[in-house]
């Protein structure tokens, strides 16, 4: 049965019509003539690429901007949403990718903030505010201790608290933004859980992702956006990953990175038996030894906070090391600055590339200087080298493809996805024979993360030793040649991607050593057939 | 509008809207009481038109005592000179994301050492005293504010904080200096006159007013500037700094010893501005030297929008105003008309975000900001 798109007199059964919605924005056509139909009690995903206009879309419906025609009919009204406020008058609660919350207060005091229960003298009545929280997470079955503090408790948990805090205010449609982006594998499958355990209750899910695999496992419809238009509407059971996929990219696109076997040569970095501590004073890293080839990929798996980010930055030079010794082709650079380990071979991809990829402010081609600002060809006797500069930059943006292909515009004005294509090209372009690559794809579009991947995989033919860190499991399948499973700040065991489930590499990410894992397995084994990841 | 103009049409409409502002304050100040004609109307029109008259004589006067003669012309560019110099300092500072509120302190301590030096080379030549007087007075206004820029690399103690104590410093060293041990005559406290070969060759003078070479050393130090900030790897890494440290870190610029560069460079330019008014001016210290020069070199600084050309032309504007006002003052306006003119310049060009969001220029991208951070 194809998607059923409703007559005017059927919006009553629809908890969200959008229709004929424009928004442009100075550049772009973010909406060009949307029409999104959400049944009411229904898990729709909304599918795309980035700037694909699906953020934009859920924003109009959320308050944030208002779109520059087109209706939206909630529960089958015409309603006129003109700030966040009002959304939420009408019911729709959105949770952003990022959550908002207060660490340092409990999660009742979290979830109530903004609109506190009052006792007679009209002071904020902490019991009656557990009460009610208690009440809702019983409901709807997302449970939580509401005397836990934010800052105490895990991702999967705060997420939770923002969906009970969109509840709390009286939503009847939830807006999830990439809700899995900070999950484990384990906990989004929890995830999920609740949002059945929602609908059931009469709720209404709108559901942002690019991942395919979760769209298939979750949703009930969806409608695949590309390039401010909609592609595709269509209900779960009719379509498959690769089907969505080339909606979105509106051609054929490898879901798995071709690689040729191949074997890892002589060790460019080795790490050993390193301490680094976080921005708090707190261990991040714990006695870490690991050492990455030429020729090879080595990832990291975990989930994000489990010392990945300390870790990286401490072999790039940006962080204090407690303890240990870090060799780059032999040289030790345990205690260089990020200027001599550069020029020792040594680049990075930056996990966050707002603050330390770019200058904003720069122009593009100023960016692609970054770090080589004072060597030639670009400088010389202390005096930049325009010319020169103008002429590579040009170079790699069209080799890089970079769009819009203007060195001049600032690097702020460019999508994510071409910042990073940006900063992937300026790292490459070092020519180095080590490079630590931090979440080199996130927030990007299939085009972009497959152009990404071949470029990595490119690289490690060519000889360079690259250590990925990924909170993408399927990143980190794809490409890795070794797997090593990250958690608080130790290794809990080294794979092969075509030795491992994600079953198992998930109960890694949450603390079980993989020894165990595998040992508690064999115990059970036939009473479940796992599914083997292919690589 | 693009970015560039933007850039110049901000500070432009903010002298615009200060002289619209000023010139209504001046409409109902004006003691001009006109001939009674017993006809309420009439009377009013005439008010209205002797009040108009006097408004147009007022700026009159203002144009023509800064700008109006070669006289004027030269006292405005004698007030120009520090000006445009330690609006250099604070406006490099800002480019490096510092806000060296401490010009005042360096200018005086570079004034200060360089005038003593200056006072202790007599029969040394000219191409010999005027350089080494030069250096000093720019090595201690580079120390001075390379205290605060050590402090900062070191212990994160914030330069606002730091350089606003270093003032006071500097202040009460510089009186004591000229009070004391290094002081002469009587009055205002003042030091011994400086060598002869130390004094700024005289570019030009009418009777007993005489502008010197000192305003070519400022105009060039800004071009030096404009080089250092746009040609150079250096000028890159200052930037690079002050918009995103932690890039800048990332690509390898040591961020700390960029800061205590960056500062040293103000404060030498805050030191030059002082003494350069020593050594082309007064010819001596006075404690009274800077007068608040290494303040305006806030305003300057923002007026021009941290670029060494704006710097020059809002220095321009500043000293004309100032020198205007001299002559605005002979007509019957308080001169301090010009000290409200100037405050709301800078509170306009300070609230720049008013002016774009006045203009639209703002709207959509602060929308989009503001996701962009909770999405990220």
């Amino acid at each position: 049965m194809p998607f059923h798109i409703p007559e005017p007199s059927e919006y009553p059964h629809y908890a969200v019509v959008m229709k004929g919605i424009v928004k442009q924005f100075p550049t772009v056509l973010a909406n060009d003539h949307v029409d999104l139909y959400v049944r009411a009690g229904e898990i729709h995903a909304i599918v795309g690429e980035n700037g694909a206009g699906k953020s934009t879309l859920m924003n109009l419906l959320y308050g944030l901007y208002t779109p520059d025609a087109g209706k939206i009919h909630i529960n089958g009204k015409e309603t006129l949403i003109k700030g966040p406020a009002e959304a939420i008058k009408a019911g729709i609660g959105m949770v952003h990718q990022h959550f908002m919350l207060v660490g340092p207060l409990t999660i009742a005091e979290n979830i109530v903030l903004g609109e506190e229960p009052l006792d007679s003298w009209r002071f904020f009545d902490l019991k009656a505010a557990k009460k009610r929280v208690r009440e809702l997470s019983e409901t709807y079955g997302l449970h939580v201790d509401v005397d836990m503090r934010i800052e105490d408790i895990p991702v999967g948990t705060q997420q939770r608290v923002e969906i009970l805090k969109t509840l709390y205010r009286g939503a009847n449609i939830l807006i999830l933004d990439e809700p899995t982006a900070v999950l484990t594998p384990q906990e989004a499958d929890e995830l999920f859980v609740v949002l059945r355990n929602l609908t059931d209750k009469g709720k209404t899910i709108i559901f942002i992702t690019h991942k395919l695999n979760e769209v298939m496992a979750i949703s009930d419809n969806v409608t695949v956006m590309r390039l401010g238009k909609v592609t595709g509407r269509i209900p779960i059971s009719e379509t498959s990953p690769r089907q969505l996929a080339n909606m979105m990219v509106g051609r054929e696109v490898l879901l798995r990175v071709e690689k040729a076997e191949k074997k890892a040569g002589e060790a460019v970095l080795a790490v050993n038996g390193l301490h680094v501590k976080d921005n708090r004073g707190l261990e991040a890293v714990k006695d870490l030894s690991f050492t990455v080839h030429q020729g090879e990929i080595l990832g990291i798996a975990g989930v994000a906070g489990n010392g990945q980010t300390e870790l990286i930055e401490a072999i790039a030079g940006l962080r204090k090391k407690e303890k240990g010794k870090i060799e780059l082709c032999g040289k030790d650079i345990t205690h260089s600055s990020p200027r001599d380990i550069r020029e020792l071979g040594l680049s990075h991809i930056p996990e966050d590339r707002y603050k330390h990829g770019l200058v904003k402010e720069f122009p593009v081609y100023y960016n692609i200087l970054l770090g080589r600002h004072y060597l030639p060809p670009f400088s010389k006797n202390g005096f930049l080298r325009h010319k020169q500069v103008y002429e590579r930059a040009k170079f790699l943006i069209k080799q890089f493809d970079v769009r819009p292909p203007s060195i001049l515009m600032l690097a702020e004005n460019l999508s994510g996805g071409n910042q990073q294509k940006m900063v992937v090209g300026r790292e490459i372009d070092y020519q180095p024979r080590c490079m630590l690559v931090a979440q080199p794809t996130r927030g990007l579009d299939i085009g972009a993360i497959e152009y990404i991947h071949r470029t990595l995989i490119g690289l490690r033919d060519a000889g360079v030793g690259l250590l990925l860190v990924s909170m993408e499991l399927e990143e980190i399948f794809s490409l890795s040649d070794r797997i090593l499973i990250m958690f608080e700040g130790e290794f809990m065991g080294e794979a092969k991607p075509g030795e491992i489930t994600l079953e198992e590499i998930g109960l890694a990410m949450a603390g079980t050593p993989l020894a165990e894992v595998r040992k508690t397995e064999a115990a059970s084994a036939g009473k479940s057939e796992t599914t083997r990841v292919e690589s | 509008m693009s970015k560039g103009w933007q850039r110049i049409f901000i500070p432009l409409m903010a002298v615009v809207i200060a002289l619209a502002i000023a010139s209504v304050i001046i409409l109902f100040i004006a003691e001009v009481p006109g001939p009674s004609t017993g006809n309420l109307w009439n009377d009013f029109w005439n008010q209205i038109g002797v009040r108009f008259s006097f408004l147009g004589r007022a700026f009159q006067a203002m144009f023509e005592g800064a700008f109006g003669s070669q006289f004027a012309w030269m006292n405005t560019v004698i007030r120009m000179t520090p000006l445009i110099l330690t609006g250099l300092a604070v406006g490099f500072g800002f480019r490096a994301g510092v806000f060296n509120i401490g010009a005042e302190g360096q200018m005086a301590m570079g004034a200060l050492m360089a005038t003593i030096v200056a006072v202790n080379i007599p029969g040394l030549p000219m191409f010999v005293a005027i350089p080494v007087c030069m250096l000093t007075g720019m090595l201690a206004g580079g120390v001075w504010a390379g205290i605060a820029g050590f402090l900062k690399a070191k212990t994160g103690a914030h330069e606002v904080i730091s350089t606003i104590m270093l003032n006071w410093i500097a202040s009460n060293i510089t009186n004591w200096a000229v009070t004391a041990p290094f002081a002469t005559g009587s009055g205002t406290p003042k030091s011994p006159e400086i060598a002869v070969g130390a004094k700024l060759p005289i570019l030009f003078s009418i009777e007993a007013t005489f502008l010197s070479y000192g305003i070519i050393v400022a105009v060039l130090v800004a071009f030096v500037m404009y080089i250092i900030l746009y040609k150079t790897s250096m000028g890159y890494e200052v930037k690079a700094v002050g918009f995103n440290p932690y890039a800048a870190e990332y690509g390898g610029i040591q961020v700390s010893k960029n800061l205590i560069m960056t500062m040293a460079i103000s404060g030498a330019l805050a030191g030059l501005a002082g003494t350069l008014e020593s050594m082309g001016l007064y010819y001596r210290f006075y404690g009274t030297l800077t007068s608040g020069k290494g303040f305006d070199g806030i305003s300057i600084a923002l007026i021009g929008q941290n670029h060494p050309l704006g710097i020059i032309f809002a220095s321009m504007l500043i000293s004309g105003l100032r020198t205007g006002s001299n002559q605005m003052q002979f007509i019957g306006v308080p001169k301090h008309i010009v000290t409200i003119i100037q405050s709301i310049i800078i509170f306009l060009v300070a609230a720049e975000r008013m002016v774009r969001t006045i203009m639209g220029w703002d709207r959509k991208k602060k929308v989009k900001d503001g996701l962009a951070k909770s999405a990220s």
